[in-house]
């Protein structure tokens, strides 16, 4: 039974890659994952402005108070050379490399361009096999319009993928008015994948002390409907690879991803609740399934239930809704 | 081969020679030498090699004369061994340094020259210390400026080994220590050359070793000790010939040419100046002036002061002199005259030279010294009768021996930028200025020098850069009189300070303001407008604040400020410098990572582009004034002194005008109007639950609050706000709660401490910070208001509740420590529960200089004029001299109530009982007995006895007092140590109070025995691998002394709880405090926090062992917070002090943590252990 797949220009043993969690963080963890099945692993996101804050708040923490009295004209011993966190995430890529032999794509997290071809850079030179761009970017600002953020996405991507040698992808939000559009500008911009959906962490409310809590909920399967849509739609009218993230949490889960067209299922949260070995529960439904249901392969099965290739296209608009609406008061 | 340029500080200088030519370094951190000590730590930690390569050993000791023992036993060991030092510290090494000596070790100390404390503490130079170790044996070599620091430093180890007389090689400390200068660097290559291996090899051969034994340091009796102590009278003989052997090599390798005495001048000069120290620089650029105008005048600068060498002096000496001035950096009461002058004495009287001979003191404690004040000698030296055993640069009005100077006598070249920049320590003014010369210095072919003056306290600190640039080396170890460019980097300075009056004509003015071109002339106070008009001056202006903020980098403009200096001053090419402005950020923050790198650059480059001419007007339009001086209601000696010291006047009070004994009185901060906060708390009437706890933790007393008559409101101002006291027994009262608006920093850790939440706008509490520039003028006024409300009556508070310690006024206030800082909220706590009746002994370090810094002092009086006394005696002392007071006053009471005893039948009877018996163990008891005490005083004014007179003078002692020994971790811990456990183990009634910050703060956050595991530290840059010392455990074993540990942001109430407890044990107390520093790295905004965080993780479990309990069958030790609930990581990776070492040295790091997390879960189950302990009855079973 042939379960490889292609994505973004990577051959993949399997359609199943583990998306960026803590485990991605732990060079054992990795491991584990891989030998549980997982045929690739995007690592953890290196944040913009986590970068940022640490090496402004680093600088500023080490210059509080110098130069001001005459007895403590610093407070630390200045060393030659600190590695800051992206110096660790790139040697992590190095020593990842080093430790499992699937593709290993980088993950960069932000909304500028300014710093992020250098960084993309180093990630690229570090080993990685590829770089995941999540575009994170809340337009809370009354005044800025939808085609600008469209535009700064765009913007982004290009600069990105005419820097780099390596393939891109790119995890965006479905919150656009015109996703299909939106997704195959960027598919022109030179994204070799969509990774399709982030999961924005929503902030809670914490009663006792009137303050807003960060917590992170972890992804139910319920969501992956969305991702399943959006799938169908897009994967025949874009050159890119789909990727669906969010909600995936079981075989099932994953052969209906490939059904509408994606080339991997990404997981997190089933992992992540399971542990790393999740990945071969997994990956066995799968080959159960394709067994009784006489697959060859994944590739067979990839898109057979797209927009283009249902037989009801409909049935992903607004048709689909209001039968969905229908059997629900039934 | 050409040589590195680098532009470095003298105290680099002799570290490099040092770190190079030796392999064991035994350091101690003392102002202004501790960062020779802290280059060589961080050197060894990056595995820099000197020139045998191999990578000295740096080690940090317990005090300097730990370092000295240290340095001994390892020259003993045969280690070519080096230490830095200064002042007390010197001090602490002269009994090793007697034995070195004696031993005839090679070694060589390099000694940054600083005051010795006598009347007062001096952090500045002068040569009071080097001179007393002159009876040691050691050789003193002098030098004047970096290059020489750097140059000498090597001879005196060439010529030490050769010798083997040790050497204390010293250069004037904050001058020549930290003074910036363009320097060449001597190669491995040059160092090897002068250093003879075989000389090594010997020293090493008469080491202590068990293949070829000795014995060294016999005891030795009335026959032969006299004889053998003259055995090395042929080493010293011989030593200036070795010292001038290897000046000469190193001028053969070299190429720079030193002498013993280096004579400078017209080889045919009359009138000769001696002096030693960069002091004799500035007397060679008057000498250099004065010949050029046809005088015949000269300098003999001392390099190798001892063994002093008639010869060579006499050789150096011009024979035509016919009148000889010495100058000496030091004071010797009652001595003839200082030392110099009494060797040059000798000198000429031995040598039969006749000339007119005499002698006086400068510059001490780094009193400016300047070519003006040089002439001055040389003209005193024409008189016929000239003034002996002068003064220079003060007006010494008692005994009248200052000589008097001409200010405009200048000898700075024209071709020379001479720059001031006046900024705050914050807004990174100084680091600018620090690249600017690193800039010229290296990149152009030009000289440079910086010399930087500091203010005396923390918060708000105000700097000052002197820099110079010119195509000719540069000396002039003084200040700049006469800038050509002033630049003024807070625009809040125009009314306080008068820069303008340091412009030189036609200079270049640039401001810092938020007033562009057309709108900032208006805005200049009328002598400032006046400067520039009369002046010529070009006037520049910049909003530098909008353009950090907009970038992002806030209230650090350096960078902006730096770019706008090159632009206009010419030094170098706009945009040349501009370019290598750029470079030196990469270099410098680079390593930090870009973005910070980016801000930089994008201030830089939106710099010039807001830069203004403003078009100066014809005439002054202005009727601003200067900032006011004191206030009428100012009592004389704060208007006549520390008025004028803090209006920058200090430099013209004459002497007549200071105390003898260094007395001074007590509360002057609140004469200090200083109002450096931009932000200020609001208070909300309606959120506020007056819970105190905002007022508790205000570290400058800027929060008070008051509950009081209604009818008070009467006279309040408009803008006064009040609200119903919530006390059950204050009900028909009012409460206001109030902030000093000119006092206040701007911290916000009250409004961080607030637990009070605005229902509607939950983002507020009930106080907030609000810009201070707008609600000052109405703060001001509800200020003076809010001082004349009475305070109330301590009989009616409850002294153990937060809620009501908030009503005792503080009587420590305002001090000048850094804003927000962790130790002051104990302190205030302390002066408001027992300041009353509090004699303070406070050990060196931060707490005694915003305890005790000049001009004014935060220790204040209550209504009744009572209030802590306070004193500082050494570092090193403190717990004994607490203990000595306790002494003084355990006599003193028993001396009293003997002789009430004895006078009872005059007294009476039944006041004499009340007053042996009273019980003053709360207010009302003390209270009482001050009114029994007031009584017996009125009884003895009539009785006209010896005893009575005695009982009179000593009555007040029969009142309860405290004594309290104040410091910081580096006193107890590490240097009073051994007097501390004395202090602890001797019974005595004193309450120890140790503000652990875990690092030597005062002097720059060095390691201590408090520093914990894994924390990065000065002289730990690689983390701390060791755990912090336990003190409250090892205290514990005495099982007599009450231990408490706290954390004023973990437990208000256990901290007060334990305070109270401490001052009611009859016998010695310490109090452990948990204290968030600057040096801890993170903003001290969240230091409160930090505190919770240190508690609930277990790193800092808050406990009281009370012996008393003991007594009564309890088990004495209570830990009063809970079981670590908290990863040791999630707490003190908040600090950069523990942060740093994950991105330094990231494995150390790992491991540190598991095992700092092991001593915080093993020293949690020893407490768990103990508090379980039965006692009493299960104890005796």
């Amino acid at each position: 039974m042939n379960l490889s797949v292609r994505y973004m220009g990577l051959d993949l043993k399997n359609p199943l890659v583990a998306s960026p969690s803590p485990f991605c963080e732990h060079l054992d963890k990795i491991e584990q994952m891989v030998s549980a099945g997982a045929s690739a692993i995007v690592l953890h996101s290196l944040f913009e402005e986590q970068l940022r804050a640490e090496s402004e708040g680093f600088n500023r923490n080490l210059m509080a108070g110098t130069e001001s009295f005459a007895e403590a004209l610093s407070y630390f011993p200045d060393l030659d050379q600190y590695k800051l966190n992206r110096d660790d995430y790139l040697t992590h890529i190095q020593n990842v490399k080093k430790t499992v032999d699937v593709p290993i794509i980088g993950s960069l997290n932000g909304v500028s361009s300014g710093g992020w071809i250098e960084y993309a850079k180093e990630i690229e030179s570090a080993g990685a096999d590829g770089i995941e761009l999540n575009i994170y970017f809340m337009p809370t600002d009354p005044a800025s319009q939808g085609h600008q953020v469209e535009q700064l996405y765009v913007q982004l991507v290009k600069d990105i993928t005419e820097s780099l040698m390596i393939p891109v992808a790119v995890k965006v939000s479905p919150y656009f008015s015109a996703p299909a559009n939106f997704l195959s500008r960027l598919d022109q911009a030179g994204s070799d994948a969509l990774v399709i959906f982030n999961r924005f962490y929503q902030p809670d409310i914490d009663l006792e002390n009137l303050e807003i809590k960060a917590d992170v909920l972890l992804s139910h399967p319920d969501e992956l409907r969305l991702r399943l849509r959006w799938a169908a739609v897009l994967s025949p009218i874009i050159d890119a690879d789909i990727a669906i993230t969010g909600g995936v949490h079981t075989s099932e889960d994953v052969l209906k991803s490939m059904m509408v067209g994606a080339k991997v299922a990404m997981m997190t949260s089933a992992v992540l609740q399971n542990g790393p070995g999740y990945f071969k529960t997994v990956l066995d439904g799968i080959i159960k399934w394709m067994e009784k249901h006489d697959y060859d392969s994944i590739q067979q099965m990839q898109g057979t239930l797209n927009y283009k290739n249902v037989k009801d296209p409909a049935a992903f608009e607004r048709a689909n809704y209001m039968k969905i609406l229908g059997s629900w008061r039934d | 081969m050409a040589r590195p340029v680098v532009t470095i500080d003298g105290n680099e200088a002799a570290a490099y020679s040092a770190f190079h030519t030796n392999v064991v370094i035994a350091i101690y951190p003392i102002t202004p030498s501790s960062s020779m000590g802290e280059h060589a730590d961080a050197w060894a930690v990056q595995g820099k090699k000197n020139i045998w390569d191999t990578v000295p050993q740096v080690t940090e000791m317990q005090s300097e004369g730990g370092a000295a023992g240290a340095v001994h036993g390892a020259l003993q060991g045969g280690a070519l061994t080096t230490t830095f030092t200064a002042s007390q510290g010197l001090l602490l090494m002269i009994p090793n340094m007697f034995k070195i000596a004696g031993e005839l070790t090679s070694t060589v100390f390099h000694v940054s020259a600083r005051s010795v404390a006598t009347h007062a503490l001096s952090i500045f130079c002068d040569h009071s210390d080097v001179m007393s170790v002159r009876q040691t044996g050691f050789a003193l070599l002098a030098s004047n400026n970096a290059q020489e620091v750097m140059d000498l430093g090597l001879i005196a180890q060439a010529a030490t080994l050769e010798a083997r007389v040790p050497f204390v090689h010293f250069f004037d400390g904050f001058r020549t220590s930290h003074e910036i200068q363009k320097i060449e660097e001597l190669t491995k290559d040059d160092m090897k050359a002068m250093i003879d291996d075989d000389l090594v090899r010997a020293h090493r051969a008469r080491a202590m070793s068990s293949d070829h034994p000795v014995v060294r340091g016999t005891a030795q009796n009335p026959d032969v000790f006299f004889q053998a102590r003259e055995t090395i009278n042929p080493y010293y003989d011989a030593c200036p010939a070795i010292v001038q052997k290897a000046m000469d090599k190193f001028a053969k390798v070299i190429g720079r040419k030193y002498k013993l005495f280096e004579y400078e001048g017209a080889s045919d000069a009359e009138r000769v100046i001696v002096i030693m120290g960069s002091g004799a620089d500035t007397v060679q650029e008057a000498v250099n002036c004065l010949n050029s105008q046809g005088e015949k005048t000269g300098v003999l600068k001392v390099r190798l002061y001892r063994p002093f060498s008639i010869k060579h002096f006499m050789d150096a000496l011009p024979d035509t002199v016919k009148s000889i001035a010495v100058l000496d950096r030091t004071k010797e009461p009652g001595a003839l005259c200082e030392p110099l002058y009494q060797d040059i004495m000798t000198v000429l009287m031995e040598s039969g030279k006749s000339a007119k001979l005499i002698g006086g003191r400068y510059g001490l404690s780094s009193k400016e010294f300047t070519p003006a004040m040089a002439k001055s000698v040389f003209d005193e030296l024409i008189k016929d009768r000239p003034k002996n055993r002068f003064t220079l640069g003060i007006n010494e009005d008692i005994t009248n021996s200052s000589l008097d100077y001409d200010p405009d006598f200048t000898t700075e070249p024209d071709n020379r930028t001479r720059a001031i920049f006046f900024g705050l320590g914050s807004d990174g003014t100084v680091s600018a200025n620090k690249s600017s010369i690193k800039i010229i210095g290296l990149e152009t072919d030009n000289y440079a020098q910086g010399h930087f003056v500091y203010d005396s306290k923390k918060a708000g600190a105000v700097t000052v850069s002197h820099l110079r640039f010119g195509p000719d080396p540069i000396l002039s170890p003084y200040e700049i009189t006469k800038a050509s460019f002033v630049a003024c980097h807070q625009s809040s300075f125009l009314d306080k300070y008068d820069m303008l009056k340091l412009a030189d004509q036609g200079a270049t003015f640039l401001l810092n303001s938020i007033y562009g071109p057309d709108e900032v002339w208006d805005t200049l106070p009328k002598m400032v407008q006046e400067q520039i008009i009369q002046k010529n001056l070009k006037f520049y202006v910049i909003d530098a604040y909008d353009l950090a903020t907009k970038v992002g980098l806030g209230m650090r403009i350096n960078t902006i400020m730096q770019t706008c200096f090159f632009a206009i001053s010419n030094v170098l090419p706009k945009d040349q410098a501009i370019d290598l402005i750029k470079q030196f950020t990469k270099k410098t923050y680079g390593k930090r990572g870009e973005a910070v790198v980016q801000q930089n650059y994008k201030a830089i480059d939106a710099a010039v582009d807001h830069l203004s001419e403003v078009s100066v007007p014809s005439s002054v339009n202005s009727s601003i004034g200067m900032r006011g001086s004191m206030p009428d209601e100012a009592p004389e000696f704060v208007k006549e002194v520390t008025g004028e010291i803090i209006a920058g006047r200090g430099n013209d009070l004459p002497s007549s005008k200071f105390p003898v004994d260094g007395t001074f009185p007590t509360g002057t901060t609140q004469w200090e109007k200083r109002a450096i906060a931009l932000e200020m708390p609001v208070w909300d009437t309606d959120v506020c639950i007056q819970c105190g706890k905002c007022v508790l933790v205000c570290p400058h007393a800027v929060i008070r609050s008051k509950v009081y008559d209604a009818d008070k409101l009467n006279d309040a101002p408009s803008a006064w706000k009040s609200a119903d006291a919530k006390w059950k027994a204050f009900a028909d009262k009012k409460f206001t709660l109030q902030i000093a608006p000119d006092d206040c920093t701007g911290c916000s850790l009250c409004v961080q401490n607030c637990p009070a939440k605005n229902k509607e706008e939950p983002s507020k509490k009930a106080i907030n910070m609000s810009n201070a520039e707008t609600i000052r003028p109405q703060e001001r006024e509800n200020w003076t208001f809010f001082q004349s409300l009475p305070d109330m009556d301590r009989k009616e508070l409850k002294l153990n509740m937060v809620k009501d310690i908030q009503l005792l006024r503080p009587l420590f206030e305002f001090s000048g420590a850094c804003a927000g800082c962790g130790e002051t909220p104990y302190v205030k706590l302390l002066s408001q529960l027992f300041g009353d009746r509090s004699m303070i002994a406070n050990a060196t370090g931060c707490s005694s200089i915003y305890g005790g810094n000049l001009p004014t002092t935060p220790y204040a009086k209550n209504h009744d004029g009572r209030g802590p006394t306070w004193s500082n005696s050494l570092f090193e002392d403190n717990a004994e001299f607490g203990m000595g007071m306790r002494l003084a006053l355990d006599k003193q009471v028993e001396y009293a109530s003997e002789l009430i005893q004895n006078l009872s039948g005059q007294i009476g009877d039944s006041l004499v009982k009340e007053i042996l018996e009273a019980d003053q163990s709360d207010e009302a008891g003390i209270e009482a007995q001050r009114d029994r005490v007031q009584k017996l005083k009125d009884k003895l004014s009539g009785i006209k006895s010896p005893e009575a007179k005695e009982l009179a003078s000593l009555a007040d002692v029969l009142v309860r007092k405290n004594v309290w020994i104040l410091g910081g971790d580096g006193w107890a811990y590490d240097i009073g140590y051994g007097g501390l456990d004395h202090v602890l183990a001797s019974g005595r009634d004193v309450n120890v109070l140790v503000l652990d910050t875990e690092v030597y703060s005062n002097t720059g956050g060095q390691m201590s025995k408090a520093t914990p595991r894994g924390a990065v530290a000065k002289f730990a840059a690689a983390g701390k691998p060791a755990p912090k010392k336990d003190l409250a455990m090892m205290a514990i074993t005495y099982g007599n002394v009450y231990v408490a540990r706290v954390a004023i942001g973990a437990s208000d109430t256990q901290t007060v709880k334990a305070f109270r407890e401490a001052e009611a044990y009859p016998g010695p107390s310490l109090i452990l405090a948990y204290t968030h520093c600057i040096a801890h790295g993170y903003n001290l905004v969240n230091g409160l926090n930090q505190q919770k965080l240190a508690v609930q993780s277990g790193y800092w479990p808050l406990v009281r062992y009370n012996p008393l309990l003991a007594e009564e069958g309890q088990n004495p030790l209570s830990i009063d917070s809970k079981a670590p609930a908290l990863p040791l990581q999630d707490y003190i990776y908040n600090e950069t002090r523990y942060s740093m070492l994950t991105k330094s040295h990231p494995e150390e790091a790992a491991k540190l943590l598991e095992l700092a997390q092991e001593d915080v879960n093993k020293r949690w189950r020893s407490y768990e252990h103990l508090a379980s302990m039965k006692y009493g009855e299960a104890e005796s079973e």
